[in-house]
């Protein structure tokens, strides 16, 4: 190839590499990437305007769906908005059990991460090992609030589920097979010699280029950027409880690795404080449907990186504006520096390794039949109906099997 | 003195239109609003010199007549200030503070997008969030537009 050829490489927007949709346009000399443009919003589902044509607690059950992992992240960072602009004093305890299950779900989502990760390097061992263990984690939630994800455990004032002693217990159990399953993986991290080479040098950004082009979250840290919300701006428990904020200096995918894997030890120690010291009494207090007017802001520490949440309230049972910004989104400058000069080989865990949510950071679902038609949000029933014809004029018709299933006789 | 007053102080002390302005709401929480013209030299102020150096992001308001847009900037200790600007809805110009902040780019094409503001200054780019062909001022966050009915 002549030295002076550029290509330009579309990938994507399914999927270059997690399972949503995200669109890059490399530009490539050889297999040198030369700058890469993103293009997102394939997953934007107008969830900040519907918002505000719903009351505060229909939109704790939709904010809790931006996202599949961190979906206790975002009802908490938007729950405790309204908390503060309502003057509402929650009880301790519902403070101790929101804590509890934000640990858990971090848990479950970085050892997500870790199988993922180890996917993408062809290190997929890695992958079955770290997700059978994460059933562990997903059994335990489930236990606790009744699904494996949106738990739908928070409500304005509170949680809505209480933790018996029983429930207690086993958690314990659990966080002892997951502790002892994590220090193994922090062997393999850290001394696996696959892991180290494929890893070390890939997907670099310096501690400089960390705090200038603001990451957030496992990718800010592994820079050495010693910034958690959980103690620097603490919220819910955080603040009366123990626990190190882990960083790294070795500023690429290695150190990534490094840092998640680190953290999940701490969330045990979390774990088991807030059990240890979880206060007795109410899990709830009584809110009024309206909302005094007001505006505030809140952040939490998603497993991904700082998640905020402002909310604006004009005295209604609906809030004026909700404004979300999804820790991916505040990443996505760090990802195209990470790339930069880097080996198209490199691409998928680069961005993996931030650990992206595209379903976070775009959230609207609209779909426009022509161009000179206004957009039009559609409803489930229409979207299943068009699925269903979609398929079957390709050749596809689910119709018969369907039968067959609801008769009771084998496929 | 708390670290809130320290940096209300040093606010007022610099600037003296913002006396008597900066309301401090609860503990690392500021709120103020300022004229759009003040807005980047308070915007420098802050980053260079109270070292507010992370843009948590810029949301967007529909206050009827203006569009406001609540800068919210954020500090290693855990404080966030968070600085209002509003411009007429007729023309709601801004220009953009990529200078001060990298980070502000994608959140400065979602105001573009969603509510219709004019940033000057933001480099040519994909836009974000909605679809290239997306019709021409429509913007879906403002209070007058409505996605049509089925």
């Amino acid at each position: 190839m002549h030295d002076s050829h550029k290509f330009n490489i579309p990938m994507g927007p399914q999927h270059p590499a997690l399972k949503e949709p995200e669109g890059f346009s490399v530009a490539l000399k050889g297999e040198k990437i030369l700058g890469v443009e993103i293009r997102l919003g394939y997953n934007h589902r107008g969830i900040e305007k519907a918002c505000e044509q719903n009351t505060y607690t229909q939109d704790l059950y939709l904010i809790e769906r931006v996202c599949g992992i961190c979906s206790h992240t975002h009802a908490t960072c938007f729950v405790q908005a309204i908390e503060e602009i309502a003057g509402i004093q929650v009880p301790k305890r519902a403070l101790y059990i929101r804590t509890l299950i934000a640990e858990l779900e971090r848990v479950h989502s970085h050892l997500l991460w870790l199988g993922v990760a180890g996917h993408e390097i062809g290190f997929d061992t890695l992958l079955m090992y770290s997700w059978r263990d994460r059933e562990i984690v997903m059994d335990i939630l489930a236990m606790l609030t009744g699904n494996r994800v949106n738990y739908g455990m928070n409500t304005i004032g509170g949680v809505r589920r209480d933790i018996t002693p029983e429930q207690a217990n086993d958690v314990l159990k659990a966080v002892s097979q997951l502790e002892e399953r994590t220090k193994y993986y922090i062997d393999v991290a850290t001394k696996e010699t696959t892991i180290i080479k494929r890893l070390s040098g890939v997907g670099v950004v310096s501690y400089d280029d960390a705090v200038r082009l603001e990451a957030v979250g496992p990718t800010g840290r592994a820079s050495g950027l010693d910034r958690d919300v959980r103690r620097d701006d603490p919220y819910a428990a955080y603040g009366e409880l123990d626990f190190k904020v882990i960083t790294d200096n070795h500023c690429d995918v290695f150190g990534r690795t490094i840092v998640r894997v680190k953290e999940l030890m701490e969330s045990y120690k979390i774990i088991r404080q807030t059990i240890a010291n979880m206060p007795q009494g109410p899990i709830v207090v009584k809110v009024a449907r309206k909302i005094p007017a007001g505006e505030a802001i809140s952040r939490y520490e998603a497993p991904r990186g700082e998640d905020v949440h402002y909310v604006k309230a004009n005295g209604s049972e609906m809030p004026e504006r909700v404004k979300i910004r999804a820790p991916t989104l505040a990443n996505i400058q760090v990802v195209k520096h990470m790339l930069k000069d880097r080996y198209l080989a490199d691409m998928p865990i680069v961005i993996a390794a931030i650990d992206p949510c595209f379903s976070c950071t775009d959230r609207m679902v609209s779909i426009e039949y022509d161009s000179n038609k206004k957009n039009e949000t559609i409803s489930w029933a229409t979207l299943h109906d068009y699925s269903i014809r979609w398929h079957r004029e390709r050749g596809t018709d689910f119709t018969d099997l369907n039968k067959r299933f609801k008769a009771g006789l084998k496929v | 003195m708390s670290q809130e007053e320290k940096i209300k102080q040093e606010l007022e002390d610099k600037f003296s239109y913002l006396s008597g302005k900066v309301n401090i709401t609860r503990a690392r929480r500021i709120f103020f609003s300022v004229d759009l013209q003040n807005l980047a030299e308070i915007i420098k102020f802050s980053k260079e010199e109270l070292k507010f150096n992370h843009l948590l992001t810029i949301s967007g308001l529909d206050e009827g007549e203006n569009l406001s847009f609540v800068y919210h900037l954020a500090h290693d200790c855990g404080l966030i200030l968070n600085i209002k600007v509003s411009a007429p809805k007729t023309n709601p110009v801004l220009k953009t503070v990529m200078p001060y902040f990298v980070s502000a780019e994608i959140y400065e094409r979602e105001l573009v997008d969603l509510f219709g503001a004019k940033v000057e200054g933001l480099p040519k780019g994909n836009r974000y969030p909605l679809t290239d062909d997306w019709p021409q001022g429509e913007f879906p966050l403002r209070k007058d537009w409505h996605p049509a009915k089925e």
